[in-house]
Protein backbone atom coordinates (compact mmCIF):
# COMPACT_ATOMS: atom_id res chain seq x y z
CA UNK A 1 0.00 0.00 0.00
CA UNK A 2 2.88 2.29 0.80
CA UNK A 3 4.25 1.79 -2.72
CA UNK A 4 0.85 2.72 -4.08
CA UNK A 5 0.78 6.01 -2.21
CA UNK A 6 4.16 7.18 -3.48
CA UNK A 7 4.55 8.75 -6.92
CA UNK A 8 4.53 5.97 -9.49
CA UNK A 9 7.83 5.45 -11.35
CA UNK A 10 8.05 5.96 -15.09
CA UNK A 11 8.28 2.23 -15.85
CA UNK A 12 4.86 1.75 -14.31
CA UNK A 13 3.17 4.94 -15.51
CA UNK A 14 4.53 4.99 -19.08
CA UNK A 15 3.41 1.47 -20.06
CA UNK A 16 0.01 2.03 -18.40
CA UNK A 17 -0.46 5.21 -20.46
CA UNK A 18 0.54 3.19 -23.52
CA UNK A 19 -2.11 0.57 -22.70
CA UNK A 20 -4.77 3.28 -22.89
CA UNK A 21 -4.36 3.06 -26.68
CA UNK A 22 -5.37 -0.62 -27.16
CA UNK A 23 -7.98 -0.26 -24.38
CA UNK A 24 -9.76 2.50 -26.30
CA UNK A 25 -9.24 0.85 -29.70
CA UNK A 26 -10.62 -2.52 -28.62
CA UNK A 27 -13.21 -1.63 -25.96
CA UNK A 28 -14.53 1.62 -27.43
CA UNK A 29 -13.38 1.21 -31.04
CA UNK A 30 -11.84 4.70 -31.15
CA UNK A 31 -8.35 6.16 -31.43
CA UNK A 32 -6.88 7.86 -28.34
CA UNK A 33 -7.13 11.65 -28.35
CA UNK A 34 -8.08 14.38 -25.91
CA UNK A 35 -7.88 17.83 -27.47
CA UNK A 36 -10.87 17.18 -29.74
CA UNK A 37 -12.95 17.41 -26.55
CA UNK A 38 -12.52 21.21 -26.75
CA UNK A 39 -14.08 21.18 -30.22
CA UNK A 40 -16.98 19.00 -29.07
CA UNK A 41 -17.63 21.32 -26.11
CA UNK A 42 -17.60 24.27 -28.54
CA UNK A 43 -20.12 22.53 -30.80
CA UNK A 44 -22.40 21.69 -27.87
CA UNK A 45 -22.29 25.28 -26.59
CA UNK A 46 -23.23 26.75 -29.98
CA UNK A 47 -26.20 24.94 -31.50
CA UNK A 48 -27.22 26.38 -34.86
CA UNK A 49 -23.84 28.07 -35.29
CA UNK A 50 -22.60 29.23 -38.70
CA UNK A 51 -19.01 28.35 -37.82
CA UNK A 52 -18.21 25.41 -40.13
CA UNK A 53 -15.67 23.79 -37.81
CA UNK A 54 -18.22 23.53 -34.99
CA UNK A 55 -21.31 22.90 -37.14
CA UNK A 56 -19.79 20.11 -39.25
CA UNK A 57 -18.52 18.32 -36.16
CA UNK A 58 -20.48 15.14 -35.51
CA UNK A 59 -20.02 15.40 -31.76
CA UNK A 60 -22.88 13.03 -31.00
CA UNK A 61 -20.84 10.25 -32.65
CA UNK A 62 -17.84 11.24 -30.56
CA UNK A 63 -19.58 11.74 -27.24
CA UNK A 64 -17.47 8.88 -25.82
CA UNK A 65 -14.61 11.42 -25.85
CA UNK A 66 -16.39 13.66 -23.34
CA UNK A 67 -17.15 10.64 -21.14
CA UNK A 68 -13.44 9.82 -21.35
CA UNK A 69 -12.28 13.29 -20.22
CA UNK A 70 -15.00 13.26 -17.55
CA UNK A 71 -13.42 10.04 -16.35
CA UNK A 72 -10.01 11.76 -16.28
CA UNK A 73 -11.39 14.41 -13.91
CA UNK A 74 -12.96 11.73 -11.68
CA UNK A 75 -9.84 9.54 -11.72
CA UNK A 76 -7.58 12.49 -10.89
CA UNK A 77 -9.90 13.41 -8.04
CA UNK A 78 -9.90 9.85 -6.67
CA UNK A 79 -6.11 9.59 -6.93
CA UNK A 80 -5.64 13.03 -5.37
CA UNK A 81 -7.87 12.17 -2.40
CA UNK A 82 -7.25 8.49 -1.72
CA UNK A 83 -3.93 7.52 -3.29
CA UNK A 84 -1.71 10.14 -1.65
CA UNK A 85 -0.68 10.84 1.94
CA UNK A 86 -1.23 14.55 1.53
CA UNK A 87 -2.63 16.56 -1.40
CA UNK A 88 -0.13 17.08 -4.24
CA UNK A 89 0.10 20.57 -5.70
CA UNK A 90 0.26 20.07 -9.46
CA UNK A 91 0.45 23.83 -9.97
CA UNK A 92 2.83 26.06 -7.98
CA UNK A 93 1.49 28.58 -5.46
CA UNK A 94 3.22 31.32 -7.44
CA UNK A 95 0.54 30.94 -10.12
CA UNK A 96 -2.34 31.21 -7.63
CA UNK A 97 -2.60 34.98 -8.16
CA UNK A 98 -4.58 37.21 -10.58
CA UNK A 99 -1.57 37.64 -12.92
CA UNK A 100 -0.89 33.91 -12.58
CA UNK A 101 -4.48 33.10 -13.52
CA UNK A 102 -4.26 35.40 -16.54
CA UNK A 103 -1.02 33.70 -17.58
CA UNK A 104 -2.64 30.26 -17.27
CA UNK A 105 -5.63 31.50 -19.27
CA UNK A 106 -3.39 32.82 -22.05
CA UNK A 107 -1.30 29.65 -22.00
CA UNK A 108 -4.54 27.66 -22.13
CA UNK A 109 -5.63 29.68 -25.18
CA UNK A 110 -2.42 28.61 -26.93
CA UNK A 111 -3.05 25.00 -25.92
CA UNK A 112 -6.62 25.05 -27.29
CA UNK A 113 -5.80 27.02 -30.44
CA UNK A 114 -2.56 25.16 -31.16
CA UNK A 115 -3.84 21.63 -30.61
CA UNK A 116 -6.88 22.20 -32.80
CA UNK A 117 -4.77 23.80 -35.55
CA UNK A 118 -2.30 20.92 -35.36
CA UNK A 119 -5.18 18.40 -35.24
CA UNK A 120 -4.05 16.73 -32.02
CA UNK A 121 -2.05 16.98 -28.81
CA UNK A 122 0.38 14.82 -26.89
CA UNK A 123 -2.15 11.99 -26.79
CA UNK A 124 -3.54 12.16 -30.33
CA UNK A 125 -0.26 12.91 -32.11
CA UNK A 126 2.66 11.93 -29.85
CA UNK A 127 1.23 8.69 -28.48
CA UNK A 128 -1.57 7.55 -30.82
CA UNK A 129 -0.08 9.04 -34.00
CA UNK A 130 3.54 7.99 -33.60
CA UNK A 131 2.60 4.52 -32.40
CA UNK A 132 0.56 3.99 -35.58
CA UNK A 133 3.55 5.20 -37.63
CA UNK A 134 1.78 8.35 -38.80
CA UNK A 135 4.85 10.37 -39.81
CA UNK A 136 3.15 13.78 -39.62
CA UNK A 137 2.51 13.06 -35.92
CA UNK A 138 6.27 12.78 -35.42
CA UNK A 139 6.66 16.21 -37.08
CA UNK A 140 3.89 17.54 -34.81
CA UNK A 141 5.65 16.19 -31.72
CA UNK A 142 8.93 17.85 -32.75
CA UNK A 143 7.01 21.13 -33.13
CA UNK A 144 5.40 20.70 -29.68
CA UNK A 145 8.87 20.42 -28.17
CA UNK A 146 10.26 23.24 -30.30
CA UNK A 147 7.51 25.52 -28.93
CA UNK A 148 8.11 24.38 -25.35
CA UNK A 149 11.86 24.88 -25.63
CA UNK A 150 11.35 28.31 -27.22
CA UNK A 151 9.18 29.34 -24.28
CA UNK A 152 11.47 27.87 -21.63
CA UNK A 153 14.86 28.95 -22.97
CA UNK A 154 14.13 32.19 -24.87
CA UNK A 155 10.73 33.85 -24.27
CA UNK A 156 10.56 33.38 -20.48
CA UNK A 157 14.19 34.53 -19.86
CA UNK A 158 13.54 37.58 -22.06
CA UNK A 159 10.45 38.49 -20.04
CA UNK A 160 12.33 37.88 -16.80
CA UNK A 161 15.16 40.15 -17.96
CA UNK A 162 12.71 42.85 -19.08
CA UNK A 163 10.87 42.82 -15.76
CA UNK A 164 14.17 42.95 -13.91
CA UNK A 165 13.64 39.83 -11.82
CA UNK B 1 -22.33 1.02 -22.77
CA UNK B 2 -19.47 2.35 -24.89
CA UNK B 3 -19.63 5.63 -23.00
CA UNK B 4 -19.44 3.89 -19.64
CA UNK B 5 -16.36 1.95 -20.76
CA UNK B 6 -14.81 5.18 -22.05
CA UNK B 7 -15.33 6.88 -18.70
CA UNK B 8 -13.84 3.90 -16.84
CA UNK B 9 -10.73 3.97 -19.04
CA UNK B 10 -10.63 7.75 -18.55
CA UNK B 11 -10.78 7.27 -14.77
CA UNK B 12 -7.76 4.98 -14.91
CA UNK B 13 -5.95 7.42 -17.17
CA UNK B 14 -6.70 10.33 -14.82
CA UNK B 15 -5.31 8.38 -11.87
CA UNK B 16 -2.09 7.69 -13.79
CA UNK B 17 -1.74 11.34 -14.79
CA UNK B 18 -1.83 12.34 -11.12
CA UNK B 19 0.19 9.48 -9.63
CA UNK B 20 2.96 9.71 -12.25
CA UNK B 21 3.04 13.52 -11.84
CA UNK B 22 2.83 13.89 -15.62
CA UNK B 23 0.30 16.62 -14.87
CA UNK B 24 2.70 18.44 -12.55
CA UNK B 25 3.73 21.93 -13.69
CA UNK B 26 7.17 21.41 -12.14
CA UNK B 27 7.74 18.11 -13.97
CA UNK B 28 6.92 19.78 -17.29
CA UNK B 29 9.36 22.63 -16.55
CA UNK B 30 12.11 20.16 -15.62
CA UNK B 31 11.43 18.29 -18.85
CA UNK B 32 11.90 21.39 -21.00
CA UNK B 33 14.98 22.40 -18.97
CA UNK B 34 16.43 18.89 -19.46
CA UNK B 35 16.83 18.58 -15.69
CA UNK B 36 15.31 15.12 -15.33
CA UNK B 37 14.42 12.29 -17.72
CA UNK B 38 11.11 11.38 -15.96
CA UNK B 39 8.74 12.78 -18.61
CA UNK B 40 10.83 11.57 -21.55
CA UNK B 41 10.93 8.05 -20.12
CA UNK B 42 7.16 8.07 -19.55
CA UNK B 43 6.31 9.39 -23.02
CA UNK B 44 8.88 7.08 -24.61
CA UNK B 45 7.71 3.93 -22.85
CA UNK B 46 4.06 4.87 -23.49
CA UNK B 47 4.79 5.14 -27.22
CA UNK B 48 6.68 1.81 -27.18
CA UNK B 49 3.81 -0.06 -25.50
CA UNK B 50 1.20 1.67 -27.67
CA UNK B 51 3.18 0.92 -30.86
CA UNK B 52 3.50 -2.77 -29.96
CA UNK B 53 -0.25 -2.91 -29.26
CA UNK B 54 -1.15 -1.20 -32.51
CA UNK B 55 1.18 -3.51 -34.43
CA UNK B 56 -0.46 -6.58 -32.89
CA UNK B 57 -3.96 -5.23 -33.56
CA UNK B 58 -3.14 -4.52 -37.20
CA UNK B 59 -1.05 -7.65 -37.82
CA UNK B 60 -3.72 -10.08 -36.54
CA UNK B 61 -6.74 -7.92 -37.40
CA UNK B 62 -7.92 -7.92 -33.80
CA UNK B 63 -11.54 -6.81 -33.64
CA UNK B 64 -13.00 -4.35 -31.18
CA UNK B 65 -15.86 -5.26 -28.86
CA UNK B 66 -18.97 -5.72 -31.01
CA UNK B 67 -16.95 -7.28 -33.83
CA UNK B 68 -15.97 -4.11 -35.69
CA UNK B 69 -12.42 -3.34 -36.75
CA UNK B 70 -11.00 -0.54 -34.57
CA UNK B 71 -10.89 2.79 -36.40
CA UNK B 72 -7.54 4.42 -37.07
CA UNK B 73 -7.76 7.96 -38.32
CA UNK B 74 -4.53 8.89 -40.09
CA UNK B 75 -3.72 12.56 -39.61
CA UNK B 76 -2.38 14.06 -42.84
CA UNK B 77 0.40 16.63 -42.88
CA UNK B 78 -0.76 20.26 -42.83
CA UNK B 79 0.90 23.61 -42.17
CA UNK B 80 -1.16 23.68 -38.99
CA UNK B 81 0.95 20.83 -37.65
CA UNK B 82 3.97 23.17 -37.73
CA UNK B 83 2.37 26.45 -36.59
CA UNK B 84 -0.31 25.00 -34.33
CA UNK B 85 2.14 22.48 -32.93
CA UNK B 86 4.61 25.21 -31.94
CA UNK B 87 1.86 27.38 -30.41
CA UNK B 88 0.64 24.42 -28.37
CA UNK B 89 4.23 23.77 -27.22
CA UNK B 90 4.48 27.35 -25.92
CA UNK B 91 1.16 26.91 -24.12
CA UNK B 92 2.31 23.57 -22.68
CA UNK B 93 5.39 25.24 -21.16
CA UNK B 94 3.26 28.09 -19.73
CA UNK B 95 0.42 26.04 -18.22
CA UNK B 96 2.55 23.01 -17.36
CA UNK B 97 -0.17 20.90 -18.89
CA UNK B 98 -1.20 19.42 -22.19
CA UNK B 99 -4.97 18.81 -22.60
CA UNK B 100 -5.18 15.58 -20.54
CA UNK B 101 -3.36 17.07 -17.54
CA UNK B 102 -5.55 20.20 -17.64
CA UNK B 103 -8.50 17.92 -16.84
CA UNK B 104 -6.39 16.00 -14.30
CA UNK B 105 -5.25 19.16 -12.50
CA UNK B 106 -8.86 20.30 -12.13
CA UNK B 107 -9.88 16.89 -10.84
CA UNK B 108 -7.00 16.84 -8.38
CA UNK B 109 -8.39 20.06 -6.91
CA UNK B 110 -5.83 22.50 -8.34
CA UNK B 111 -8.50 25.06 -9.06
CA UNK B 112 -6.21 27.49 -10.92
CA UNK B 113 -6.27 24.91 -13.73
CA UNK B 114 -9.81 26.15 -14.42
CA UNK B 115 -8.08 29.22 -15.92
CA UNK B 116 -6.11 26.93 -18.26
CA UNK B 117 -9.28 25.02 -19.15
CA UNK B 118 -11.26 28.19 -19.94
CA UNK B 119 -8.30 29.36 -22.01
CA UNK B 120 -8.21 26.09 -23.94
CA UNK B 121 -11.96 26.33 -24.64
CA UNK B 122 -11.63 29.94 -25.82
CA UNK B 123 -8.51 29.09 -27.86
CA UNK B 124 -10.23 26.20 -29.61
CA UNK B 125 -13.27 28.43 -30.28
CA UNK B 126 -11.01 31.13 -31.68
CA UNK B 127 -9.46 28.53 -33.97
CA UNK B 128 -12.93 27.51 -35.16
CA UNK B 129 -13.72 31.15 -36.01
CA UNK B 130 -10.38 31.86 -37.71
CA UNK B 131 -10.00 28.49 -39.46
CA UNK B 132 -11.16 29.74 -42.90
CA UNK B 133 -8.39 32.39 -42.82
CA UNK B 134 -5.58 30.16 -41.56
CA UNK B 135 -3.24 28.08 -43.75
CA UNK B 136 -3.74 24.31 -43.71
Amino acid sequence: MDLFLQPWPWYVAGPLIGLTVPALLLLVGKPFGISSSFRHLGSICSPGTKIDYLRDNKWRDEIWNLFFVGGVVIGASLAGHFLVREPVALLPDSLATWPGGLLLFLGGCLVGFGTRWAGGCTSGHSIMGISSLNWSSLVATCCFFAGGLLMTWIIRPLFAAASGS
Amino acid sequence: MRNIIASVIGTGFGMILVKSEVSSWGRVQRMFRFEEPHMYLIIGSAIAVAAASVWIIKRWHVKAIGGEAPKFKPKPFTKGIIFGGALFGIGWAITGACPGPIYAQMGNGNLMAICSFCGAFVGAYLYAVLKPKLPG
